[in-house]
């Protein structure tokens, strides 16, 4: 399970994240929600270590982040960022089978590449895209490709980064049914951002919602509609006017 | 007051720029021995600062030993020297231009288009997923650009200095009237082991300098394209200016000790 106990993260004066509490539960599944540049992603970049917080203090199982062993602890994860952030040079099937071709997780090329042609099967692309470089896909496509990547070497802990922004609706059907099945299925916990509230239904266990630097309200999906929350009501339909500032 | 604080703020930056590539470099060189090694990133490496640098440099070459044979046959006609041709372009390629010139060429070619690829590896994440897959950035990205270009330079340097020279043999063969033997035999019996292993080692240096510019540049970019236009471009300056003033000292070691 991963705990967030007052964190903060400041960039010069803009004071990003002021106190994130946030606890997900082993084996379930987190939907962090909030409008645009409030630090969802800077949120699940700490936990992973690469944004190091001012203060605060993060754990997974217990243990401190910066007190674990590097390598391990990153082995257990597995991250889909925003962008996709595919390596370029490299083929779609080496981007997906990255962790399979060198380092500990390491197996024969073969082998590698069929677990990369199935996974790119399981995010809806069929095996032709496998040899072609990521410049060569659509924005939708590439994503899909990071998130085979995220789910190549089965972590138990996934974190999703906008997952089906850019994607139409059916594709982001079949992605929303992916992230679900892989929390009920295998068993993973898995932490996702998205701004859609579809996205939020079909793979949410617990919604968080980031404001202003904190966590607003955070409580089991079906408790949601029914909170009274005046921030997460105005999010989930979408209103212009309320507490939520339009501009920002 | 405001003068004085204004040099005194630009001396300690500047002490702390070269504080954190000396880190830089060090931790480098720490990374260079420690496993995992990654043998396919140190291929392509070679193939790319190496053999695709080789037109680039040999043009370079021969252009400059062809400029200087003629700048020495007219200099030397003023006090009756001519004859000195061989034995000037072989000091001069070997000992000076041919290393400078081939380490400036890579600082153009190799360090900028590592600098540029590094940056935008940082800007679209790609650096960060690097992380969470288990690998780290130094070792896969800057070891072996680094460890290629030093073990490659001194090639690139040698083939240099044999074309440079060569465009000299052809200018002063073709248009100057030299014995086509009797100028390669000066030149062969002027030149020291010195003379070629100082150009080998400042190769060495030079290639080590330019891709750890283009890496740690591209590393420390800023957001967004101007972070790589601005990453590119400072790789660039500081590796010449690095390369050159290496060179000034290489030079002082091997021939004024
Ligand atoms: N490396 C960085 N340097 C400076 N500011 C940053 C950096 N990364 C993110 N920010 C700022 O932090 C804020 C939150 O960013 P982010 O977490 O990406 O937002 P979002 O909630 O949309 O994912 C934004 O205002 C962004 O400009
Ligand atoms: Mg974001």
């Amino acid at each position: 399970m991963i705990t967030l106990e007052d964190v903060h993260k400041s960039f010069g004066s803009n004071h990003v994240l002021r106190g994130v509490d946030l606890h997900v539960p082993k084996g379930t599944s987190m939907v962090i929600i909030g409008g645009s540049g409030t630090g969802k992603s800077i949120t699940i970049k700490a936990v992973l270590g690469l944004v190091t917080p001012d203060r605060g203090k993060i754990t997974v199982d217990g243990t401190d982040i910066t007190r674990a062993d590097r390598d391990a602890f990153l082995a257990r994860f597995g991250m889909l960022f925003q962008g996709g952030a595919l390596f370029d040079s490299l083929p779609v099937w080496q981007n997906v089978a990255f962790r399979l071709l060198r380092g500990s997780l390491k197996r024969p090329r073969e082998e590698a590449r069929a677990i990369a042609v199935e996974k790119l099967r399981r995010v809806g692309l069929t095996e032709d895209v496998a040899d072609r470089l990521p410049a060569e896909l659509s924005g939708g496509m590439q994503k899909r490709v990071g998130l085979a990547r995220a789910i190549a070497a089965d972590p138990e802990i996934i974190f999703f980064d906008e997952p089906t922004t850019g994607l139409d609706p059916i594709m982001a059907g079949v992605i929303n049914d992916l992230i679900r099945e892989i929390v009920t299925e295998m068993g993973a916990t898995a932490v996702t951002i998205t701004h859609d509230m579809s996205s939020v239904r079909a793979i949410a266990d617990n919604v968080a919602m980031l404001h202003e630097g904190v966590i607003k309200w955070t409580g089991p999906v079906a408790d949601m509609d029914a909170a009274g929350d005046p921030y997460v009501d105005q999010f989930i339909h979408g209103r212009a006017t309320g507490p939520i500032a339009a501009v920002r | 007051m405001k003068f004085l604080a204004a040099i005194g703020a630009a001396t300690l930056g500047l002490l702390a720029a070269v504080g954190r590539v000396t880190l830089y470099a060090a931790q480098t060189l720490g990374h260079l021995v420690r496993p995992p090694f990654y043998f396919r990133e140190l291929a392509i490496a070679l193939l790319h600062i190496g053999w695709l640098s080789l037109p680039v440099v040999g043009l370079t070459a021969v252009f400059t030993g062809g400029a200087l044979a003629l700048q020495i046959y007219a200099g030397g006609a003023r006090f009756n020297a001519e004859a000195v041709v061989p034995q000037i372009v072989a000091i001069g390629m070997v000992r000076e231009l041919g290393p400078v010139l081939v380490g400036l060429m890579i600082a153009a070619r190799v360090t900028s288009s590592i600098a540029a690829e590094i940056a935008t590896m940082k800007v679209t994440e790609q650096i960060d997923a690097l992380v969470t897959l288990s690998t780290h950035p130094m070792k896969y990205l800057t070891v072996p650009r680094v460890l290629a270009a030093t073990l490659v330079v001194p090639l690139l340097v040698a083939v240099g200095d044999v074309i440079g020279i060569a465009g000299g043999w052809a200018v002063a063969t073709g248009t100057l009237g030299f014995n086509p033997a009797a100028y390669l035999k000066n030149t062969m019996n002027f030149l020291e082991v010195r003379d070629v292993v100082s150009s080998l080692a400042k190769g060495g240096v030079f290639g080590f300098i330019a891709a750890l510019m283009g890496c740690y540049f591209g590393m420390n970019s800023g957001r967004g394209a101007q972070g790589v236009g601005r990453a590119t471009k400072g790789s660039v300056e500081a590796a010449a200016i690095l390369i050159l003033a290496a060179n000034f000292v290489l030079t002082g070691v091997f021939f004024s000790l």
